[in-house]
Order: C-alpha cells, then sequence, then structure tokens
C-alpha cells in the first residue's frame, strides 16, 4: 500500500511540473512584442526554413548556406520590408522544432512547406499563400496504378511522409488504401523501392524531383490536390503577417517572384511554369 | 555501385566526419560529466540519508523512465522558461548528463550493494569513518564489477547522442540526412556509413572497457 | 495537454498498445537470446566464445535504427515482405539481447569461479551446473543492470516511429504535425511512456529486494 501511495506521489509531482512548464510555454512575454517594429530596429528578420528539402530549402554541404526556392523567397521579402541592407538569417527547421521555436522567439518566420489548413491555423497565423503545391503519387514504371483512384482498394499501400498532409489527403481520395507515413522523403523513396507500399505521395515539386534521380519511377495522374504553402508567425502578429503579405504582393509584381520560380524549378521535368507562375 | 562511389565523395566524407567530431565531443563531455554525477547520485542513493536519498531516488526514476528523446527537446524548449536560452550543443550536453547520470547513478548503487556488507563493517571497526571507507574499500572494488554495465551505458550514450537531430544538433546522424536530401539515393550508402562509424567509436570504447575489466580483475 | 487527451485519445492508445506489445515481444526473446549468448560467451568451446563475442560486439556497438532499416527495406527486396512493426520489433529485440547478453556475462564472471568447478567435480554436466548454480545467482548481480536495459528496451521501441510501426512516437509525430500542438504531445506521449517504464522499474527494484 505504501508504494502505491509514493506511486500516486510521484504522478501528481509530474503532473504538477508538466502544467507549470506548459503555462509558463504558453504565456510568452515574446508574443505580446511587435516583432514587425523589433525587426525593422535590428534590420535583421530570422526565418525558419528546411535544411533537408530539395528546391525548397536545402544545406549545401560545401558552403553550409541554404538554398533553395524558399529561402530566395524570404531573402526577397526581407528586402522589401527592411530596405535593400536589410539582413535575414535562416535557422534549419524540423517538423517537431518549428513551432517550440517561433513560440520562443528563436525564429521569427516559418517559411518551410507548411501547408495552410484551418487545424493548423487554431495555433499560428498564416500569410496569404506564397506557392501553391499539389499532392502527386509516384510509383516504379509500369505500374497498373495510374491514378489516386487505382489506390482506392483494400491491401494497397500507400507511403506518405511525416510534414505533408497525405492523412487527410489520402484519407479523401483513397480511404480504402493504408497509408504508413516515413520520417523523411528519401526513407520514404527508399520504403517504396523495397516494395513497402504501392506508391508514394507528397507535394508534386518533391516527387519531380526524385523522380528525376530514379529514372526507374514516375509521377502519374497529376496532383489531385490543393496544398497551399504559407508562411506562419506567432498569432497575434497581425502588423508582421499583413506587412509580409504587402511584401509577396510587391515581389510578385516587380516579376522578382517569377525569376526565383524559374531558377528552381524551370528545370525540373513536368513542372508547368506556366501555371505557377504569378 | 556507381551510387556508392558518388555518395562517398571527399566533400560528403568530410561533412559526415564534421558530424562525428560534434558526436565524440558531446559523448566525451557527457560521459565524463555523467560519470562524476552519476557516482555522486549512487552513492547518495546507497546510503539512505533521511529524506534526502528518498527523494534523490524519486528524482532518477523520474528522469531514467522518461524517453531520453523528450528530456532533450524539453531541455532545449523549457528552460528559455526559466530565463536561460542554452545553445543546441549546450542543451544537448545538459540533457544527455542529467539523463545519463540517472542511468549511471542505478548501476553505482548495485555496484556497492553486491559488495559484501562484511567489509564495509570491517573497515568501519578498524576506525575508519563511513565516508572515508566507502570511499577507500568499497568503491573501488563496486568500479570493478561495474565496468561491463557502464560500458553498455556509455555506448548507449554514443548512440543517443543521434536524438539530438530532433533539436537539429549537427552531429552525424543528422549530417547523414542532410547529405541523403541532396540525392535520396544516398541514403544506403550513409547507412552503412553510420554503421560502421559508430562501430569504430563504440568498439573502441568497448575494448578500453574490456582492458579495464582485466586489470582491475 | 488534456485536451490532446480528451481529443486524440484514439490514435495515443493505439500507439500505447503497439509501443506496450513491441516491448514485451522484444523483452521475452531478447532475454532469452541474450542470456543464451552470454553462456556462449563463457563456454570452455573457443568457437562458441568467438560467435558469442562477435554478436555482442556487432549488435551493441551500431545503431539500432541502421538495424531496423535493414530489416525494413533490404529483407523485402531479398527475402519476405515483412511490417513496420515486424521490421522494428526483431531490430530491437537482436540490439537489446546483445545488450543482455554483456549484462549476463558479466554477472555470470562475478559468480566466484570455484563454484562452476565445484559443482562438475560432483558430477553435474556444464548445463545442468550453469542452470541451478550459476545462473540463479548471476540474475540476483544483475537485475539492477537489467532492469537499465528493460527501460532502455521500452523507450527503444520509438525506433518504431522510424518504419511506420504505428507506435506512441510515431503516433505522438502524426498529431504534433496536424495540430501543431507539439510541447503538449510530447508531454501526453511522455506521461504515455512513463506508465510503461515506471511499474516496470519498480518492479525490477522489489525483485532486486525480494531476491536479495
Amino acid at each position: 500500500m505504501k508504494k502505491v501511495g509514493r506511486f500516486m506521489g510521484l504522478f501528481a509531482a509530474l503532473a504538477l511540473l508538466l502544467v507549470t512548464m506548459t503555462a509558463c510555454g504558453s504565456s510568452k512575454a515574446l508574443s505580446k512584442q511587435d516583432v514587425l517594429k523589433v525587426d525593422t530596429n535590428a534590420n535583421t528578420i530570422t526565418w525558419g526554413v528546411k535544411a533537408d528539402t530539395k528546391l525548397f530549402g536545402l544545406m549545401n554541404i560545401k558552403t553550409s548556406i541554404d538554398q533553395g526556392f524558399e529561402v530566395d523567397i524570404a531573402k526577397a521579402l526581407t528586402k522589401e520590408i527592411l530596405g535593400k541592407d536589410g539582413k535575414a538569417i535562416f535557422v534549419p527547421i524540423t517538423s517537431s522544432t518549428r513551432v517550440p521555436l517561433l513560440r520562443n522567439g528563436n525564429i521569427d518566420a516559418i517559411i518551410a512547406t507548411m501547408t495552410i489548413t484551418p487545424e493548423r491555423a487554431k495555433q499560428v497565423d498564416f500569410t496569404r499563400s506564397y506557392f501553391n503545391a499539389g499532392q502527386s503519387i509516384l510509383v516504379k514504371k509500369g505500374s497498373s496504378i495510374k491514378s489516386v483512384k487505382d489506390l482506392n482498394k483494400k491491401g494497397k499501400v500507400v507511403i506518405g511522409v511525416v510534414g505533408s498532409n497525405s492523412v487527410q489527403n489520402i484519407g479523401k481520395f483513397a480511404p480504402k488504401a493504408k497509408l504508413l507515413q516515413m520520417s523523411d522523403y528519401a526513407q520514404a523513396l527508399t520504403a517504396l523501392k523495397s516494395g513497402q507500399g504501392d506508391a508514394l505521395t507528397t507535394d508534386n515539386g518533391i516527387l519531380y524531383g526524385m523522380s528525376a534521380d530514379n529514372p526507374g519511377y514516375v509521377v502519374v495522374g497529376g496532383s489531385f490536390t490543393q496544398e497551399p504553402y504559407g508562411i506562419a508567425v506567432n498569432k497575434g502578429q497581425t502588423n508582421f503577417k499583413n506587412r509580409i503579405n504587402k511584401a509577396l504582393t510587391a515581389i510578385e509584381k516587380d516579376g522578382t517572384y517569377n525569376k526565383i520560380l524559374m531558377k528552381w524549378f524551370g528545370n525540373v521535368q513536368g513542372f508547368n511554369y506556366e501555371e505557377m507562375k504569378r | 555501385m556507381q551510387t556508392f562511389i558518388d555518395a562517398y565523395s571527399w566533400l560528403n566524407l568530410r561533412y559526415l566526419l564534421q558530424g562525428l567530431w560534434v558526436t565524440v565531443e558531446v559523448s566525451v563531455i557527457s560521459v565524463i560529466l555523467s560519470f562524476i554525477l552519476g557516482t555522486i547520485l549512487g552513492v547518495i542513493r546507497y546510503s539512505e540519508i533521511k529524506y534526502f536519498s528518498a527523494i534523490v531516488g524519486f528524482v532518477i526514476d523520474l528522469i531514467r523512465n522518461l524517453p531520453l528523446l523528450l528530456i532533450i527537446f524539453f531541455t532545449y524548449f523549457g528552460l528559455p522558461n526559466l530565463g536561460f536560452k542554452p545553445p543546441v550543443i549546450a542543451a544537448a550536453i545538459i540533457a544527455m548528463t542529467v539523463f545519463e547520470s540517472m542511468m549511471i547513478a542505478e548501476i553505482v548503487r548495485s555496484g556497492i550493494i553486491a559488495i559484501d556488507k562484511g567489509q564495509m563493517e570491517g573497515a568501519q571497526s578498524n576506525g575508519i569513518g563511513y565516508w572515508t571507507a566507502l570511499r577507500i574499500v568499497v568503491l573501488p572494488q563496486a568500479m570493478k564489477n561495474m565496468v561491463p554495465a557502464l560500458v553498455s551505458q556509455f555506448i548507449s550514450l554514443i548512440k543517443d547522442t543521434s536524438l539530438g537531430t530532433i533539436i537539429v544538433l549537427p552531429e552525424m546522424m543528422y549530417h547523414a540526412q542532410i547529405i541523403y536530401g541532396q540525392n535520396t539515393n544516398y541514403i544506403i550508402p550513409m547507412f552503412v556509413a553510420l554503421a560502421v562509424l559508430y562501430f569504430i567509436v563504440c568498439y573502441a570504447l568497448s575494448l578500453v572497457g574490456k582492458y579495464f575489466e582485466r586489470r582491475l580483475a | 495537454m488534456i485536451h490532446i487527451f480528451a481529443t486524440e485519445w484514439q490514435p495515443l492508445l493505439q500507439g500505447f498498445g503497439q509501443t506496450l506489445l513491441c516491448s514485451i515481444i522484444a523483452l521475452f526473446f531478447s532475454l532469452i537470446i541474450g542470456t543464451m549468448f552470454a553462456i556462449f560467451e563463457i563456454m570452455p568451446n573457443k568457437a562458441m566464445r568467438v560467435i558469442g563475442n562477435i554478436y555482442v560486439e556487432v549488435f551493441r556497438n551500431i545503431p539500432l535504427l541502421v538495424i531496423t532499416m535493414f530489416f525494413f527495406v533490404v529483407i523485402p527486396l531479398y527475402v519476405v515482405k515483412i511490417s513496420g512493426f515486424a521490421a522494428g520489433t526483431i531490430g530491437l529485440t537482436i540490439y537489446t539481447s546483445a545488450f543482455i547478453a554483456e549484462t549476463v556475462r558479466a554477472g555470470i564472471q562475478s559468480v566466484d569461479g570455484g563454484q562452476m568447478e565445484g559443482a562438475q567435480s560432483n558430477g553435474l554436466s556444464f548445463w545442468q551446473a550453469m542452470r541451478h548454480i550459476i545462473l540463479p545467482q548471476a540474475f540476483k548481480i544483475v537485475i539492477p543492470p537489467l532492469g537499465n536495459q528493460f527501460i532502455n528496451l521500452v523507450k527503444n521501441s520509438s525506433v518504431l516511429a522510424f518504419v511506420a510501426g504505428f507506435d506512441l512516437m510515431y503516433q505522438g509525430n502524426m498529431i504534433a504535425n496536424d495540430t501543431l500542438q507539439t510541447m503538449s504531445t510530447f508531454f501526453a506521449v511522455g506521461i504515455l511512456y512513463l506508465i510503461i517504464t515506471m511499474p516496470l522499474s519498480y518492479y525490477m527494484r522489489h525483485l532486486e529486494k525480494k531476491l536479495a
């Protein structure tokens, strides 16, 4: 009985610890500061970006500098907001760290292949979409699967990647299929190659990149969803959000956006530049 | 085959070795700190000091039973709430040290218990104080028995540094992920390289352990 | 955090079940396999000693993720298709058994060497002496480090998350990604792990006291 008592005490203490920590976590003085003002004074914006995603945000091993479409867009937005001398700092993030880093003030905004969803919009504020991805499927050449509809059968297995929206999408378009989520793109492709699934689903830009590296695998059926990528800022940072939206409109108008789009996706097979330019 | 040759370009290998360096750095510091802290905690736990030992025991159980991944995560994101914003490497070292100390404390406690009780009493009846007897009679003998368990724990520690990828610690596993992010085909060569490099480091530690085991026997 | 439990109890419960199942299977088999290799390591036969040694040093010193990935992506290509759960559980069993072998070996060797000789000169075979005289004493000594290994095992079962094994960590990642409530989700996951590991460590302590 004494043991049970000690056990309960342990749990009570733990629960208390957790509650205090979460309580501290949510009521941050940081979220009350106006990020736009702070950043303008410091002449710097800190962006959370991907470091392992080809075309969007990938660390260059030689130079240790992050490169990609999203990095260039963030640079252009920074120049637009802060002026020519404005500095953009890039912090590599993962899907587990992005929101806590934002909340703790380590980063000002997330620009990292993040699809705008209503569920997520409860936790962060999204800007207007800066890229309209769509999910497609990648299969082995000669596979009987021609589109997402062919996957809607019992026994079919679809491989997804943590971070993209595959759970909801496959649930909607192929509810009978089983979904396996892998932790990164390379692991997902390797699982597909070893026959752990019939198709791989994620955002089409990434799939085209995989297909280019692996000629035996093709993207089929076009995209079956809309995945608007948005920039996330802390809840309540309305000034900052509006300023980013305004800057986004500006770089779309002056052609900077299209230049960056062309630079990263112009040579990607299957990518429709005309459809995506703004 | 060509994939392996491409994947093992000097540029990639150098990047992987830079990651290995961080892995070793974090491991060595954590091993040293957690060995010291763990021994102290283990002795306290053994000594049955009123209330104090019970509280220490409670903390040991609590931390030991949580996944290290979460401890790393909460160290990095929780400490800023207490007014201290650690850099990634410091957060990883703090989390590893705290966690591994608890594991080591448990090993040390059981190592002392396994030593014949009579020795402690004998030493004390010869006029040596409790703490001195513990330090010069019991602990050295206990250490001898503990070597295999300690080495196993340190091997776990080295590999557990890879959990630091969750907070973007630039260690070997994270660097491997960046490399196979460049080309998805590099994943298998990278996993082979990881296996070999971790093996070299851990096996070296294992040999050192075997050496001590023989020497102390 | 309470909110996460309220809305996401279904995947969390499923993850809890998978983690528990994987842990129990892996614990059972790694204890048997580990003890077997520990005995190999101290057998008079040199070939057996070498086999035992190689097994322990190889599997103890490479990352669990690599072993698991091998079963998940290489075995299906050449041998048989296995699920992520099976691949993870097999990987975890092999990995942990190497650690258990090392722990048990140390325990056997700390039992006085004269006992084996004594038992054998009294007409017991190597295996009989091992089973009735040496192992019971060795296990008594190694319970605390063995407890450490068991707890490590439960927590290492999170390797299933990397091979879509639908365990606690996998579900936690899913929920955190959908809701963006990373901190609270991980708190919830941590508590569910504690529900498995806490009683386990208390049981080991109880066993230690009982046998002492």
